[in-house]
């Protein structure tokens, strides 16, 4: 919403500055986002007079020109063809900045000879686009400030332009008067009285308006008033002024006049060609499929239910959003239809949305203008048109009745005082509200009809705190619900996703957040990408579906990476995947890849390629950390997006799965471009069981002085026989000696044959009572021996 | 007998390595050694001269031991010395490589917010991202013509043919998360809901995922002006200044009343913000009394419960105070971006310790 000051003043007497209006608006609620001030763009630039201007000795259409200037006699340099002798003219000294050529002037030799300044035209000040010559002035003071002749001679050119934005529940700020009354509340300045005299009927229309009794919710009242003989032309000099002030195009005086009174009074009203409506107006619903060309010159197909004016050849205008191109004023227009009509903010709202037309109407009746003022604005608009453009206008045309909003509220002035937080008086929260054009009867305060968006008492405290001033309030201290110590607050999920995220950066993992949606053909790569996690309107086809997992999101990453040509990285994140499309359909996971070698190649020889191995320390640490228990089984058969044979499944027990690590299948990454083999892990930290009861006692340490004992054992097996199974088997032989069994060696085929691998184990013998003996020993090997080759089939290697 | 200790003190300081040491010993005083000889004629001689020999004799093998001794630890450290000097190594070659995990600044910054709102008494709810029109509208009073929701750019899920629910959304604040936490908790409460959100938007400065944290206190007697406080003693904790100025502008959202958009003062000069100086002002966050509407929809009297609730951009107050130019990098995983503007594992930001480095 723009205007200007003096638009302003036209209803607000004040004295004001602009900088004290600007600060009060925005902190009033109805923020300045810009102030155009050509007072100050402009105020460096002072009058002079041409005492002599002589042709340039080296240029035949340079003059050298001794000026009276602020700052004494002063020789400038000019090219205008009207520079000469006697004439007032604007001087931009040297330090000046010139804004219509960007440059700031500067004391300079033209051709020889110095110049001490420029004398400027209207478009070097950015006044218009007018260059033939410099500005004469027809008076002026030697060293007068130019914007101070401006404000006395043509105050418009130097009008302040206040640019605001409006929150949508204040529709009447959408006109300069409301804005005004706001200021007036604030103290800073005083409201004007408004009041219109209606122009008198001079005959009885015989063109008349109806509205259906279906579209009655929509459209409660219709007004107009036809005006016989108006000359339509060119708005007067100051309405066009104003409008272009504020971004408008002049087009006709008619249109204007209900531009200027949509903008003034936030009163939108339309004006028909009386002589090319065909018969009566009819308010009434569409039926479905009729086409009308709007004012925009565009075509637009109405729904059923959606409200327009009819005449006898059909629609004419797509009622409160925008009129018709038939039946629209031009500059021959004799004969003319003013309409000030009430429409429903909600069907408005609808109706524009669905059409996709945004116009001034439509913003202001989908945040209601003010029901009440339908007569008095169509008073306003016959006026202004009559006094100008001449014409005798017809009696009050009006279908329905003008809506009852009345309402009120109770003040509770304490209420005010406790929810703000500041101690406002109630004479002055009377005041307020009564300066805002609420009636107080006792303590019931009665909402204008301008301000639909008050509907409750906490309505009532909003206006009198932001008139009272919410950066004058003063923070109190909330104080703490309990004395003391605050106690902890995060929940146990909470807790583990913190512990994977700063385990897994420890661990040398970059964490990632990537998009919650991703496209259809990686969301079905990884269990997702159906139905009902699809979106109806993604921003892109790659945003189309919510994702099943992480890994997708996380292998779109890498591939980016490794397009900028980096090869070796480790990514992870923690975050949501979507089961489904019903809220609390997702579920909390912590994935990580690792993708190229370990690092890059180095003098020590100890990069290599990164393999599921590392994957699965780095679940088990990250599992660790969120409290996992210790003893896990590792069992196959996890989502098809795995390598079949090279993954793992963290589980307790076949149905509980904390965690999966392993290679990511060959198929997916080739389907998703990128260079492999891939490893990582996907764990689903709220699975890991709580701990039934929370001790922070830990149970005694148990260690003893006795030596401990290692032995080490080497079997021939099976290649398909787990090692998990054989250390297992082997820690089984004495649980209470036996304190670790350790894998140190993986010997496949050779000498021990096709499918026969040779693993080989360190026992670690722990004896708590009586040191061990080699009889002792002796024992527990063979009962280990035993049980592996039972537990495995194979043998002791020999 | 001078003879014989200068004879062999001179051997022993040429001696060149501990075999050499090794025959003079054997030499001198083993078992057939020079002086191990002489002192087997000790029991020729009388008692007389015997007393003179003997003593001098047994002062002439200490003083050849020990200088054996000593020359023997001389040439052993000599050969260490040795030895080490040609075990050398290049320290400037590269270390081992170890990876350098980081902490993407959502993360860190969530957990710095956390930090301080828990010092206020606040927990941290949290809810589901897909949200039923109603949680995520009405219940927040904004019903279904509000322009609001056309503004918000809502993303809506797919609805099966013949399913006539309205669509759910993605939800485009976190607000919804303070209707749930009402009806399962009620009043009073203090809490913050971290966590994504959702509008369609992408531009130079909007990405259709960002991130929000949402306040909420409900109690019998909070204010506006607590609010205020609460806020001023994020900001200052939370920019890590002593000072901060910060302005209450009166504003509307449909679910507070009144509502005030909150500007922090800063400067802009070369292009870096400082917080708490300069002229400027910067727009941080939203916030307000919780409308009596929205706290009958949470299952909450009106009459008897009053508080505030406000919502910010995490995504914006992490690119403020760590000066990280563009939205759109956060969700890229630039290993680049990652690493320059990640943070290490171990900083874990801390009231007592300080939110950062």
């Amino acid at each position: 919403m723009k205007f200007t000051l003096s638009w302003l003043k036209h209803h607000l007497e004040t004295d004001a500055t602009v900088a004290e209006i600007e600060y009060a608006l925005t902190d009033l609620g109805l923020e300045v986002e810009g102030i155009e001030n050509p007072a100050e763009r402009l105020a460096d630039f002072k009058i002079g007079k041409v005492v002599s201007a002589e042709k340039h000795p080296d240029a035949d259409k340079l003059k050298v020109c001794q000026v009276d200037t602020a700052d004494g006699p002063t020789q400038i340099i000019c090219g205008a063809p009207n520079a000469r002798a006697g004439i007032t003219v604007v001087i931009a000294s040297p330090g000046t900045y010139v804004p219509g050529i960007d440059t700031t002037i500067g004391v300079g030799k033209i051709r020889g000879i110095e110049s001490y300044g420029m004398m400027c035209s209207e478009r070097e000040m950015e006044l218009s686009d007018e260059h033939d010559g410099i500005i004469e002035l027809p008076s002026g003071e030697v060293g007068e400030r130019f914007t101070d002749w401006l404000a006395a001679n043509k105050p418009d050119r130097v009008d302040p332009v206040i640019e605001i934005a409006i929150t949508p529940n204040r529709p009447d700020a959408l006109g300069v008067r409301g804005i005004a009354r706001d200021l007036a509340a604030r103290g800073l300045g005083t409201l004007k009285t408004m009041t219109v005299d209606p122009v008198t009927a001079a005959f009885k229309s015989d063109l008349n308006v109806s509205i259906d009794d279906d579209t009655l919710d929509g459209c409660p009242v219709f007004c107009g008033r036809l005006i016989k003989g108006v000359k339509n032309g060119p708005s007067p000099e100051w309405l066009q002024t104003q409008l272009r002030a504020i971004g408008l195009r002049p087009i006709s005086f008619l249109v204007d006049v209900t531009n200027w009174i949509t903008y003034d009074l936030n009163r939108p009203l339309h004006v028909f060609d009386a002589d090319k409506v065909h018969g009566n107006l009819r308010v009434h619903r569409a039926a479905g499929g009729e086409s009308i060309t709007a004012l925009d010159d565009k075509d637009y197909t109405l729904e059923k239910g959606q409200m327009v004016i009819s005449d006898d050849n059909g629609p004419e205008s797509i009622a409160g959003v925008m009129g018709g191109a038939d039946t629209g004023c031009t500059e021959d227009t004799v004969n003319v239809f003013v309409e000030s009509a009430y429409w429903d903010p909600i069907q408005i709202a609808y109706t524009g949305r669905a059409l996709k037309i945004n116009s001034d109407a439509r913003y202001r009746f989908e945040r209601g203008v003010d029901p009440a003022f339908t007569p008095v604005g169509l008073e306003h608009a016959v006026r202004m048109i009559v006094d100008h453009a001449g014409g005798e206008a017809s009696e009050l045309i009006q279908a329905g009745v003008v809506p009852d909003t009345s309402r009120a509220y109770k003040l509770d002035v304490k209420r005010v005082i406790s929810l703000v937080g500041m101690d406002i008086p109630e004479a002055t929260q009377r005041k307020t509200l009564t300066a805002l054009g609420f009636t107080m009867k006792g303590n019931m305060a009665h909402v204008p009809s301008w301000r639909p968006d008050v509907q409750g008492q906490a309505d009532l405290v909003e206006e009198v705190a932001r008139v009272a001033s919410l950066t004058k309030l003063e923070g109190k201290p909330l104080p703490r619900i309990d004395a003391g110590v605050p106690k902890p607050i995060l929940t146990a999920s909470q807790r583990r996703q913190q512990a994977a995220r700063r385990t897994a950066a420890a661990l040398g993992y970059n964490e990632c957040v990537t998009y919650s949606f991703i496209d259809a053909e990686t969301a079905k790569l990884f269990g997702g990408g159906d139905d009902a996690t699809m979106l109806e309107n993604p921003i892109s086809s790659e945003m189309s579906h919510m994702r099943p997992n992480l890994l997708g999101g996380l292998l779109r990453a890498a591939a980016r990476n490794q397009a900028r040509g980096f090869m070796d990285m480790a990514l992870f994140e923690v975050g949501a995947g979507f089961h489904g499309g019903e809220p609390g359909e997702q579920h909390m996971l912590v994935s990580g890849v690792l993708i190229g070698r370990t690092g890059p190649k180095d003098v020590h020889g100890t990069s290599r390629g990164v393999d599921l191995y590392d994957a699965k320390a780095d679940a088990e640490a990250i599992l660790t950390a969120v409290g996992a228990p210790a003893k896990v089984q590792i069992l196959r058969g996890a989502s098809d997006w795995w390598h079949p044979g090279r993954h793992g499944k963290i589980c307790l027990g076949p149905k509980k799965v904390l965690a999966v690590f392993g290679e990511l299948h060959p198929k997916v990454l080739r389907e998703m471009d990128i260079k492999g083999p891939v490893v990582g892990f996907t764990i689903w930290p709220d699975d890991v069981p709580t701990p039934k009861k929370k001790t922070s006692t830990r149970s005694a340490l148990a260690a003893t002085d006795l030596q401990a004992v290692e032995r080490d054992f080497a079997f021939v097996v099976d290649a398909e026989i787990e090692a998990l199974t054989l250390v297992n088997a082997a820690a089984g032989a004495d649980k209470a000696l036996i304190t670790d069994v350790r894998v140190f060696d993986e010997f496949i085929g050779g000498s021990l044959g096709e499918g026969k691998k040779s693993l080989a184990v360190t026992v670690r013998l722990q004896p708590t009572v009586a040191t061990l003996k080699d009889a002792d020993i002796e024992a527990v090997s063979a009962k280990i021996v035993e049980k592996v080759s039972k537990a495995t089939g194979g043998s002791l290697r020999g | 007998m001078d003879e014989l200790k200068q004879k062999y003190l001179g051997l022993i300081a040429d001696a060149a390595d501990e075999a050499a040491i090794e025959d003079l010993r054997v030499q001198a005083v083993g078992k057939k050694g020079e002086i191990s000889l002489k002192m087997r004629e000790l029991g020729k001689m009388t008692p007389e001269e015997r007393q003179v020999a003997g003593p001098a004799l047994n002062a002439l093998k200490d003083e050849i031991n020990s200088a054996l001794s000593a020359k023997k630890s001389g040439l052993a450290d000599a050969a260490l010395d040795a030895r080490l000097r040609r075990e050398w190594l290049d320290v400037t070659l590269p270390s081992r490589a170890r990876g350098r995990g980081t902490i993407h600044p959502i993360s860190q910054v969530t957990e710095e917010v956390t930090a301080i709102f828990a010092d206020m008494g606040f927990s941290v709810a949290e809810g589901p991202q897909i949200e039923s029109d109603w949680y995520n509208f009405d219940a927040l009073n904004i019903p279904g013509h509000h322009p609001a929701r056309a503004e918000m750019d809502t993303f809506y899920t797919h609805r099966a043919e013949g399913d006539n629910r309205p669509p759910h959304v993605l939800r485009t604040h976190t607000s919804p998360v303070q209707i749930r936490s009402m009806e399962a908790s009620g009043a009073p409460t203090r809490i913050i809901c971290p966590g994504r959100v959702y509008r369609a938007d992408y531009d130079q400065t909007h990405t259709p995922m960002f991130h929000q944290v949402e306040g909420l206190a409900i109690d019998k007697n909070i204010s506006m002006a607590n609010l205020k406080w609460v806020l001023e003693e994020f900001v200052k904790s939370y920019f890590e200044v002593d000072n901060v100025d910060i302005r209450f502008r009166a504003s509307h959202f449909p679910f507070t009343e009144p509502s005030a958009e909150v500007d922090i003062r800063c400067s802009w000069e070369g292009g870096t913000l400082k917080v708490g100086e300069g002229d400027d002002w910067l727009e941080i966050l939203g916030s307000g009394m919780v409308h009596p509407k929205v706290l009958e929809a949470g299952g909450i009297d009106p009459a008897d419960w009053q508080g505030f609730a406000f919502g910010m951009g995490i995504d914006r107050i992490a690119m403020l105070k760590y000066g990280i130019p563009d939205l759109r990098a956060f969700f890229d995983s630039d290993l680049r971006w990652l690493r320059h503007y990640g943070f290490a594992a171990l900083d874990q930001p801390t009231l007592h310790g300080g939110l950062s480095r």
